[in-house]
């Protein structure tokens, strides 16, 4: 993570588009980013913006209409593009790049028992031979997340959602993956369970040293996660960068609007709350333009005939606006 | 608090008992809750799932599904008035004229195939003697007020954005002019930046209607955000309830400030979060005494022994806590 080059995942000009009756949906648009190993990366952004869809394509659950996800090779320093090996090959990646899913109550097959449930990505794979291997496997896999053993014949409609939410991530890491996406693996649960899976995630990274790509609407549990953070609107990037930076000078309207939208369980607190006018528009053929220019309060003329780059501002702070500059100062 | 001030109060719920009796057993909802709440006061219900809040709310309302539910006893007294004497058809007077409230999910309270103005129209005709031709451009007047123009007055609740219904649900809610309004998880389906603009507009709509408010949410940001005064719900009652003010600056139970922790902060950083270990117990079998000592740090003997009583911390701050009781030498 200190090392700078070290770039474990490239997205470059990744697009992902639906072909719906009214014309294509942009859901991801030309997105570019780069991963460092070890490091999560926060993604946030209201509904609909492409977040989840993003990254689906990351670990191609969903084929990207163009555009390339590099994943570094384990012994060399060589690439692998993501989205266009072979499905064999693909078979064999699975066991690199995983996901945890958002809800815990659809995400599990409710026909299967926890055991079972852990199991099944092993014998997918077939990684052990004897069964007491993987007996062995399974219960230091519940051990980890903090499943008490006495669950294992326990379905999941017995569960409550924060202990459901500890058999999606045992699942996802029980082929010793690199690369975890997680997909609001919280906002299903309530605040203390949150809190618990929080710290449960935190501490399996610093253990195994994992690289996140942490899905979420909530600022603040992103911010506690993150090292960096990516802000969505609309299919593209508009911000990122260090999440220390975001919070502090935010350089991008729409990060302002959504920071200031953040009600905060404190006191006097004076800020100035930037309420935006009406909705997001449709992602269904945008036009070429800013595509937050419609709610914007500093839109000019530029804004509505070409749509801005994700430029570096400052060292480490990318924006895509073209008053960024001005804004600020 | 005190006996004299009853007068002024809106709202009193005293002893609030709501179970549902299931096959499996018997879910204790509602213990024993005791709530005030003033005219014109915002009072913010807050509370995990399970927690008992919109049961609270649904009771007040008298539209606990029975069966399973139940209220076995305590009295919730409106205005002056027991509302479980009431009769159905006093009820049903007082829902949506005097009482009115707003559900958690904008997506499926709406009726999908009639336009929102006839919705709108529907309960301003139920509550008040007007034509059709009347409700409806009222129904257009409430719809404005709400920040929808007018010409969206024939569409359809489908046509309509998530926060954009929301304001159809509110409008729904204020045509009658209710003296006391119950928002049940208003904007938890929203975006913030959705939430936002929801909120604001409740906060208007509130002060120009002079309405009292009950507002049910998990998220303490809103309650700092737009309540007077807070209660704090775990496993069916009310275990702190103050000024905004106070709780926030000086919360007394364990779990109240287990909860404020466990939510991470917007400018500080924090390596763990501060947990509340373990879980909500089942509602069906809930720990003998005070019912947060399975999972309390600072638990004694007696806390497994006998339930807590409110006690006031001064200026009107209580909270339920043996522990703390003892500390503040009540």
């Amino acid at each position: 993570m200190n090392d700078v080059n070290d770039k474990y995942i490239i997205v470059k000009n990744l697009k992902k588009y639906f072909n719906t009756k009214r014309g294509r949906l942009h859901a991801v648009d030309d997105v570019s980013f780069e991963i460092k190993k070890g490091e999560t990366l926060g993604l946030v952004g209201e509904s609909g913006c492409g977040k989840s869809t993003l990254g689906r394509c990351l670990i191609r659950l969903l084929d990207s209409t163009s555009g390339e996800v590099l994943l570094k090779n384990k012994d060399n320093d060589s690439y692998v593009d993501v989205t266009k090996v072979s499905a064999s090959e693909m078979k064999a990646l699975r066991k690199r790049v995983q996901i945890v899913f958002q809800d815990p109550y659809s995400c599990l097959n409710p026909r299967l028992s926890v055991w079972e449930l852990i199991a099944e990505p092993l014998i997918v794979n077939n990684i052990y031979a004897k069964s007491a291997d993987m007996r062995r496997r399974i219960r230091e896999l519940m051990d980890t997340v903090g499943l008490a053993e006495r669950l294992e014949n326990s379905y999941p409609h017995e569960l409550d959602g924060g202990r459901r939410q500890r058999i999606g991530i045992a699942r996802s890491l029980a082929l010793n993956p690199e690369f975890i996406v997680l997909d609001e693996p919280v906002s299903a649960l309530d605040v203390c369970i949150q809190a618990q899976i929080l710290n449960l995630l935190n501490s399996l990274q610093k253990e195994f040293n994992y690289t996140y790509v942490f899905i979420s609407h909530n600022l603040s549990v992103v911010r506690h996660v993150s090292d960096r953070i990516a802000v969505m609107y609309l299919g593209q990037i508009v911000e990122l960068c260090e999440y220390q930076d975001l919070f502090k000078s935010p350089l991008h309207p729409y990060t302002q609007a959504l920071l200031s939208a953040i009600p905060l369980a404190k006191l006097d607190v004076k800020r100035e709350r930037i309420i935006l006018e009406g909705d997001v528009p449709s992602p269904i053929e945008p036009p070429n333009a800013c595509r937050f220019a419609g709610r914007c309060r500093y839109a000019c003329d530029k804004c509505r005939q070409g749509a801005p780059e994700l430029k570096e501002h400052e060292p480490g702070h990318f924006v895509a606006c073209y008053r960024a500059g001005e804004l600020n100062n | 608090m005190s006996e004299n001030n009853n007068n002024n109060l809106m709202l009193d719920i005293k002893d609030l008992t709501i179970h549902y009796e299931t096959d499996s057993g018997v879910v204790h909802a509602v213990e024993g809750l005791n709530l005030q709440l003033g005219h014109g006061e915002t009072l913010g219900l807050v509370g995990e799932t399970g927690a008992g809040k919109t049961t609270t709310a649904l009771g007040v309302m008298r539209l606990i599904p029975n069966p399973p539910g139940k209220i076995k006893s305590g009295e919730i007294i409106f205005n002056g008035e027991n509302l479980l004497d009431k009769s159905e058809a006093d009820m049903r007077k007082i829902r949506g004229g005097k009482i009115a409230m707003i559900f958690q999910d904008p997506m499926t309270s709406l009726n999908p195939v009639m336009t929102v103005d006839k919705q709108i129209a529907e309960m301003i005709k139920l509550h008040r003697n007007v034509s059709e031709s009347e409700a409806l451009k009222l129904a257009g007047d409430m719809l404005e007020l709400v920040g929808i123009r007018r010409e969206r007055a024939k569409d359809y609740p489908h046509q309509f954005s998530g926060g954009m219904k929301q304001r159809v649900v509110i409008a729904i809610a204020l045509a009658c002019d209710p003296e006391l309004l119950i928002a049940d998880e208003p904007t938890t389906a929203l975006d913030v930046t959705i939430q936002a603009q929801v909120l604001e507009l409740m906060k208007e709509l509130k002060t120009k209607f002079s309405a009292s408010m009950i507002l049910i949410t998990h998220d303490l940001g809103i309650v700092a955000d737009i309540c007077d005064k807070v209660a704090i719900m775990y496993a069916g009652r009310v275990v702190e309830y103050a000024d905004k003010r106070s709780l926030y600056s000086n919360p007394i139970h364990p779990y109240t400030n287990g909860l404020f922790k466990s939510v991470p902060s917007i400018d500080e950083d924090v390596d763990e979060l501060p947990v509340i270990p373990g879980l909500m117990p089942d509602p069906m079998d809930l720990p003998k005494g005070c019912a947060f000592h399975p999972r309390c740090a600072l638990a004694m003997n007696i806390c497994s022994q006998e339930q807590p009583k409110m006690c006031d911390f001064g200026n009107g701050h209580c909270a339920a806590c043996h522990v703390m009781a003892k500390r503040y030498e009540l």
